[in-house]
């Protein structure tokens, strides 16, 4: 081969590997992105429906015309003939669970016996309250837990959507409803059957979730990606898995400990993104807390009550007043709301226990009292930062005590007490007191309080989860209340910073003034020398 | 006059790319610090992973060159000349004295650069490499290998990386206006191009000729 062929061959190789490497780079940087199998595998599981197994309408002991929703439950019992027992055991039914609290020991609490901010407690307010209990007949402290008569199945299992409980009935049915159509047609639980309470709690659409409402209902991919009609439509039980009627999940209003709740790494796992540096973020942060941006997308939420505002009469009758979306502003009854909609939640450390303000604890009435405190703190490996409602308000207290009063709000009749018949916080707080055993003083006065709802519905799609830079910023971090760590680019070194910069500025002004010296004092020396170009060339061949 | 090569070309490859990475690192990492807005915090956190960990394999060449090529030889401290040569920078190069030392291939560092590349060798880059990758270990998704690199508080980790990139960025100011004190203001960049730079012929001390006797001896 002469030269000129060599080198072809040369050529030709060195344009083949050259082409060779370009492909390879380009298809290495120019991948598409891979679908998340993970994922993939959770939609084809969900997208499945249960189908009922059995048509409830042929079976003849639901064929009567059934004049009390105790009929309906003997009936239901003639078959699931133990369930009433499962039902028996669940919080849904005693209102209360066995908890340990830290530093006070096992206590027996929920919503038995839990004061919130909102309508404050239902011990005194049965009649009313007893409209979320799933039995009958809940009128006051005497209701027998022990009679299976009184399991309500219907405001559970009822898909014929007819199914209402009766305003302040004590837990009864509105006297309207047909109760053979709803027993012939029982199921599964659907959104509307948990959301009648879940959804309503407080005295209305979605005053105290803020992320469980009617709007979940039907709503787009933008409000819930989980439970998007037409999309994974997904019932609340698919995350609440249950066992024997024991339902997973808790709600830290009222609940203290971390067993049996409902996460999301029980589907997705603790490792659901493709890009390992978000993966190692689940160490610390929730996955509610990047995905879910806001809540209250749909209708608002009540973010402030202020009962010391309640008892304004006009002509001596009580009246309400709305905003331009419909929401109370005021109600004599109850006093003065505030609300807010599409709400950037508060982030705070919780590792599943709470705290909670227990009927008897004296407070310090100078500060905020914390109705439920969400225990966590960076330190504490179990925790992480999860995102908030805050609800903030002011409730009564005994200024004598400094305890927390439980009024009587509810009766149906004048003269028994009740404040939002009588409008006497007196009367209320010493028949409230009275109920539950503990003393009043007779001196009372409001105190600010706050509760933390941990925010976990309402799931944005992927491209709306926080950005990085939403909490990684030192201007307007999200997290900019939670200063027990230190997390790169909200914190910096104060001093540090300031040693740096001083230090670049130091240098920089050295070079300066070294090089301006040495210009200076190379062209004095030139002129000293009579420098001229041709001397530069001959003083360097004679070696100066 | 005469042209020596005095920077090979493994030696140029890695003073550039090294001098390019830590240019890069400082911009991400400063833009990571919310001290300055390029790319945006995601991008630059993604970029300044990318350039660690080629700056990593570049290192391992680099220890590796060092030490198969001898070169590492060159930054054995000597305290001879070293006053000499701070007279130099502070006084001489003003009064156009001559270079208290030479150049040579196998010496191509002035005590002072020995001294200062040496802690750059030995404590800076150490410094901000395992405070990175510190940092970058920091937080796991398992619980269990949280426990030895968790312990350690992130705002040390993070205060000893800012405080190596403030020195690197100092460094670098100052690296980088020496260059301008050679024959010429350009020389030393030249040299650190090409390889080659036109040093000054001088009559070679008794060193030098030992050393150009072991160069020849080497050749043979």
């Amino acid at each position: 081969m002469d030269k000129m062929s060599i080198r072809m061959a040369r050529n030709i190789i060195l344009v083949f590997v050259v082409a060779f490497v370009a492909l390879l780079a380009i298809n290495y940087f120019h991948q598409q992105p891979e679908p998340n199998l993970k994922l993939e595998v959770l939609k084809n599981k969900y997208a499945i429906k249960d189908t009922a197994s059995v048509d409830h309408s042929l079976f003849t002991s639901l064929q009567q015309k059934f004049t009390s929703p105790q009929e309906v439950t003997m009936a239901c019992l003639e078959c699931h003939n133990g369930t009433h027992k499962e039902i028996m055991a669940s919080a849904h039914w005693n209102w209360e669970r066995v908890s340990y609290i830290e530093g006070r020991g096992i206590k027996n609490i929920g919503k038995k016996n839990i004061l919130n901010n909102f309508c404050i407690g239902a011990e005194s307010n049965e009649q009313a309250c007893a409209k979320c209990h799933i039995g009958f007949g809940m009128s006051d402290d005497q209701f027998d837990f022990e009679n299976k008569k009184n399991v309500d199945c219907m405001v559970c299992h009822d898909n014929s959507e007819l199914y209402i409980k009766g305003t302040s009935l004590a837990g009864y049915p509105d006297r309207e409803v047909n109760l053979t159509e709803v027993a012939q047609h029982v199921g599964n639980p659907q959104k509307a059957n948990c959301g009648a309470c879940h959804f309503y709690s407080g005295g209305g659409n979605n005053v105290k979730h803020g992320d469980l409402e009617e709007g979940i209902i039907g709503c787009d991919r933008e409000v819930d990606v989980h439970m998007t009609a037409g999309g994974m439509d997904m019932e609340c039980t698919a995350c609440h898995t249950t066992q024997n009627h024991d339902i997973s999940g808790k709600l830290y209003s009222v609940s203290s400990n971390n067993v049996n709740r409902a996460t999301c790494e029980s589907c997705h796992s603790n490792t659901p993104h493709h890009e390992q540096l978000l993966n190692t973020h689940t160490a610390k942060v929730s996955c509610q807390a990047c995905h879910i941006p806001t809540y209250a997308k749909v209708n608002s939420t009540k973010m402030n009550w202020k009962w010391s505002e309640a008892g304004r009469l006009e002509n001596g009758l009580a009246f309400t007043e709305e905003d331009s979306l419909g929401n109370h502003t005021y109600m004599s009854i109850k006093g003065s709301f505030e609300w807010d909609k599409n709400i950037q939640p508060d982030y705070v450390w919780f590792n599943g226990n709470a705290d909670h303000y227990l009927l008897g604890d004296t407070i310090d009435d100078s500060k905020i009292v914390t109705m439920n405190q969400l225990i966590g703190s960076h330190s504490d490996p179990e925790s992480k930062i999860v995102p908030v409602k805050i609800h903030r308000g002011d409730q009564i207290y005994d200024k004598k005590y400094k305890m927390l009063i439980q009024p009587k709000l509810y009766s149906f009749d004048s003269g028994d007490s009740a404040y939002w018949v009588d409008f006497n916080w007196n009367d209320a707080a010493a028949a409230g007191m009275k109920r539950i055993g503990l003393p009043y003083s007779g001196e009372y006065g409001f105190v600010q309080t706050e509760m933390y709802w941990p925010i976990n519905h309402m799931v944005a799609p992927k491209e709306q989860a926080v950005s990085c830079a939403e909490c990684h910023n030192s201007t307007n971090s999200r997290l900019a209340g939670l200063d027990d760590f230190y997390m790169p680019g909200r914190d910096k070194h104060a001093i540090l910073d300031k040693i740096g910069r001083y230090a670049i500025i130091l240098a920089l002004a050295g070079i300066f003034i070294h090089g301006f010296a040495r210009f200076f004092q190379t062209s004095n020396w030139k002129k000293q020398q009579n420098w001229k170009p041709e001397n530069k060339i001959l003083k360097r061949q004679h070696g100066e | 006059m005469k042209k020596e090569y005095i920077y090979k070309r493994f030696e140029r490859f890695w003073h550039w790319s090294q001098a390019s990475l830590i240019m890069f690192l400082s911009l991400t990492g400063f833009e990571v610090h919310d001290s300055i807005h390029v790319f945006g915090f995601e991008k630059a956190v993604m970029y300044h992973r990318i350039a660690a960990y080629l700056l990593l394999a570049l290192i391992v060449f680099a220890i590796f060159w060092h030490f198969t090529t001898g070169e590492w030889k060159q930054y054995i401290p000597s305290f001879k000349n070293l006053k000499a040569q701070i007279r130099y920078y502070t006084v001489g190069i003003f009064n156009k004295e001559g270079h208290p030392t030479r150049k040579t291939a196998l010496q191509k560092l002035n005590p002072l650069q020995v001294l200062t590349y040496l802690s750059f060798k030995i404590v800076l880059i150490p410094l901000v490499v395992i405070t990175g990758v510190l940092y970058m270990l920091h937080k796991q998704v398992d619980a269990n290998s949280m426990v030895i690199i968790g312990k350690i508080p992130l705002d040390v980790i993070a205060i000893g990386h800012t405080f190596g990139a403030f020195m690197l960025i100092t460094f670098l100011i100052v690296h980088v206006y020496m260059t301008t004190t050679g024959r010429t203001l350009t020389s030393n960049i030249k040299a650190m191009i090409t390889g080659y730079e036109e040093l000054e012929d001088v009559d070679e001390p008794e060193t030098d000729k030992k050393v150009k006797k072991e160069k020849d001896s080497i050749a043979a």
